[in-house]
């Protein structure tokens, strides 16, 4: 099987304390960790155990700039055989429809029996996945938390509310999105990504793909990001300070009164 | 006039609440705009949802086919495509179905996509200006969505009033016969439902839930501790099941159960919508985190910021010397 894993580096939300900077309008990025979409970790993982078992090949790619490059190398020392980097100035905004339309480009040059992506990214949209299969005109299934390939098809479970799960035979090429849970991602050491160090990745433009500019990044979405702003969320929580005796005394206070002890 | 098409997910007949939802969305889009609700399905269950809309909305679609008996977003999309006006404000709610149906069926009609919105700042010209969060509801964003040429939204479940009053008077129309073509390459086989596990979170009326912030699989006995200190139950977020730490009968959210305590203490859990979407009947939530702009600060009662892993043994500790 040929298998493409799309990836994105995203803000680390455990590892960040999120604030707005000075003018308010966008994230303060100075100290920011970025990491590998968590999702994306469990499609590279479902890929790589695949192909273990079927044969073929795991290719990592990802639409973003020089620094994207460390989160394909990241996939490639848990076992991605290959890695692309998707990156134009005139890539910058694009919405996830821009996204989904560079992918694409790429994808054609290819010849991938199963694409996949995580089920959502640090934006929450759970949207490229899907607009990039109906680009294709393949068919798509998205949160699937099992795969079993067949001949020609794949029977998938997507998860549903509740942790019920739907089964469904896919024909390939297909494309899905994958949800945590599916399976448990390997480790990845300092070792593992010392070995991949050196591995040329090739880097693709707008031209290269033959894309036209204004159709993607900012004057080619239909959706866009204005500004973050903090929300006027009413009182909130009643926050508790003082010494951790004093908090926990207070605690057992309102515990008592709300039935909690 | 703003022409607006609510997509109504419904199980066994019934309508999910999503849909007494999207009305008050569709009035902060454009409150005069013209309200269609689409119900797609088959047999008698899609005529009792579909009747049960008329309350709601004054124009009610069915397409009724065998086809659509379960809702296979492939199939749902090609008889949306069909009957949707091409310009139109296609609205879901961001659920399971959606995330399966809507950003390719906004491919195919051609129009913007905008998913999980939490609110609408209404539209001026061509542009609707939205509402949505970021980062595990860390950060909030403000979006332009263009609609000159339709757009395909999704709306976060519970964040737009339900409408109580159920006079629309509306009429159901029967456009099964515009559907189409409905093969597709993706075929639905089965639900598997899911396991049931030794512990019944949702009977326990206080539940002490950890999240990512427990760190690591030795320390859910500190929690275990505390539990038995309030004669409470463990329960988590989706992170310590995928971590195989606990069991999935254990998880609270909209993919684990729904639980409706009386006191919930959210321990090192940020509070994701998918999470808090499991904490139902307005429990007086506690939370603890070390984190100060933790997004659960902002829906939780009482707030705490500290280590839980040094403040459950003294909470429990505390407790138990009462
Ligand atoms: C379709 C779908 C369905 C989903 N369904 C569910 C669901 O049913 N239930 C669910 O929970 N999630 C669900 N999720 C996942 C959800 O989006 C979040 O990723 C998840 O809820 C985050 O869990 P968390 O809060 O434990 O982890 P995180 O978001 O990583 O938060 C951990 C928190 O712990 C704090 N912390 C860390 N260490 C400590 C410490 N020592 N002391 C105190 N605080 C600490 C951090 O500051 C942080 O706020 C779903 C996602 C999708 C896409
Ligand atoms: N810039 C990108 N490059 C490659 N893949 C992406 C990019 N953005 C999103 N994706 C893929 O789409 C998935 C869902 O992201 P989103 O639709 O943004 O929530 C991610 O888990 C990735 O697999």
């Amino acid at each position: 099987m040929e298998i493409l894993v799309c990836v994105k580096r995203v803000p680390d939300t455990a590892e960040n304390e999120f604030e707005l900077n000075s003018a308010g309008n966008d994230l303060d990025r100075d100290d920011l960790v970025y990491s590998v979409n968590e999702w994306d970790n469990y499609a590279v993982e479902e890929a790589i155990q695949i192909v273990d078992k079927l044969g073929g090949n795991v290719t990592v790619i990802t639409v973003g700039d020089d620094e994207s490059e460390e989160v394909l190398r990241r996939e490639m020392a848990m076992g991605a055989n290959d890695g692309i980097l998707l990156s134009d100035d005139a890539f910058e905004g694009s919405d996830g429809r821009g996204i989904a339309a560079i992918l694409k480009a790429e994808v054609e040059k290819g010849s991938y029996d199963l694409i996949m992506t995580g089920a959502q990214a640090d934006e929450g949209a759970a949207q490229v996945g899907g607009i990039l299969a109906a680009m294709l005109d393949m068919p798509y299934a998205s949160l699937v938390n099992k795969i079993e390939p067949g001949e020609g098809k794949i029977t998938v479970g997507r998860e549903i509310e509740g942790g019920n799960q739907e089964m469904n035979e896919i024909d390939l090429p297909c494309v899905l999105s994958i949800q945590t849970g599916i399976n448990e991602p390997r480790y990845v050491g300092i070792r593992g990504i010392r070995k991949v160090a050196k591995v040329e990745i090739p880097v693709k433009s707008a031209g290269d793909l033959g894309i036209d500019a204004g159709s993607v990044g900012e004057s080619g979405a239909k959706t866009k990001r204005v500004d973050y702003f903090v929300p006027d969320m009413g009182e909130g929580a009643e926050m508790l300070e003082g010494s951790t005796g004093e908090i926990i005394e207070k605690l057992i206070e309102k515990l008592k009164a709300k039935g909690g002890l | 006039m703003t022409q607006i098409y609510a997509y109504i997910p419904h199980t066994n007949g019934v309508a999910a609440d999503a849909a007494l939802e999207f009305p008050s969305a569709a009035k902060k889009i454009d409150d005069g705009a013209s309200v269609t609700a689409v119900v797609t399905g088959s047999g008698a269950d899609l005529d009792k949802v579909a009747e049960s809309m008329t309350s709601t909305y004054s124009q009610v679609i069915k397409i009724d086919n065998a086809d659509l008996a379960y809702p296979n977003a492939e199939i749902v999309r090609k008889a949306l495509i069909n009957i949707i006006p091409a310009d139109a404000i296609f609205l879901a709610v961001h659920d399971t179905f959606s995330m399966d149906l809507a950003p390719g069926l906004s491919v195919k009609m051609d129009s913007a996509y905008a998913a999980d919105i939490v609110d609408f700042e209404g539209v001026d010209g061509t542009n609707l200006k939205a509402i949505r969060q970021e980062l595990g509801g860390a950060v909030n964003i403000h979006v332009n969505i263009d609609i000159s040429s339709g757009a395909v939204i999704t709306v976060r479940p519970g964040s737009f009033a339900p409408v109580e009053d159920g006079s629309a008077g509306g009429a159901v129309e029967d456009k099964s016969g515009d559907a189409g073509d409905l093969s597709a390459k993706r075929k639905f086989l089965e639900i598997v439902e899911a396991e049931v596990g030794d512990v019944d979170i949702t009977k326990s009326d206080v539940l002490v839930s950890i999240g990512r912030g427990i760190e690591d699989e030795e320390n859910i006995e500190i929690a275990q501790e505390l539990a038995e200190a309030m004669k409470a139950v463990v329960s988590c977020s989706r992170p310590i099941v995928d971590a195989k730490w606990l069991e999935k009968s254990r998880q609270v959210g909209t993919s684990g159960l729904t639980v409706k305590p009386k006191v919930y203490l959210a321990m090192g859990i940020s509070g994701s919508f998918q999470h808090m979407g499991g904490v139902k009947g307005k429990p007086f939530i506690v939370a603890v985190n070390k984190n100060p702009k933790a997004p659960i600060f902002q829906v939780a009662d009482v707030g705490i910021v500290e280590d839980i892993l040094d403040f459950m043994p003294e909470l429990a500790e505390a407790i138990n010397d009462l």
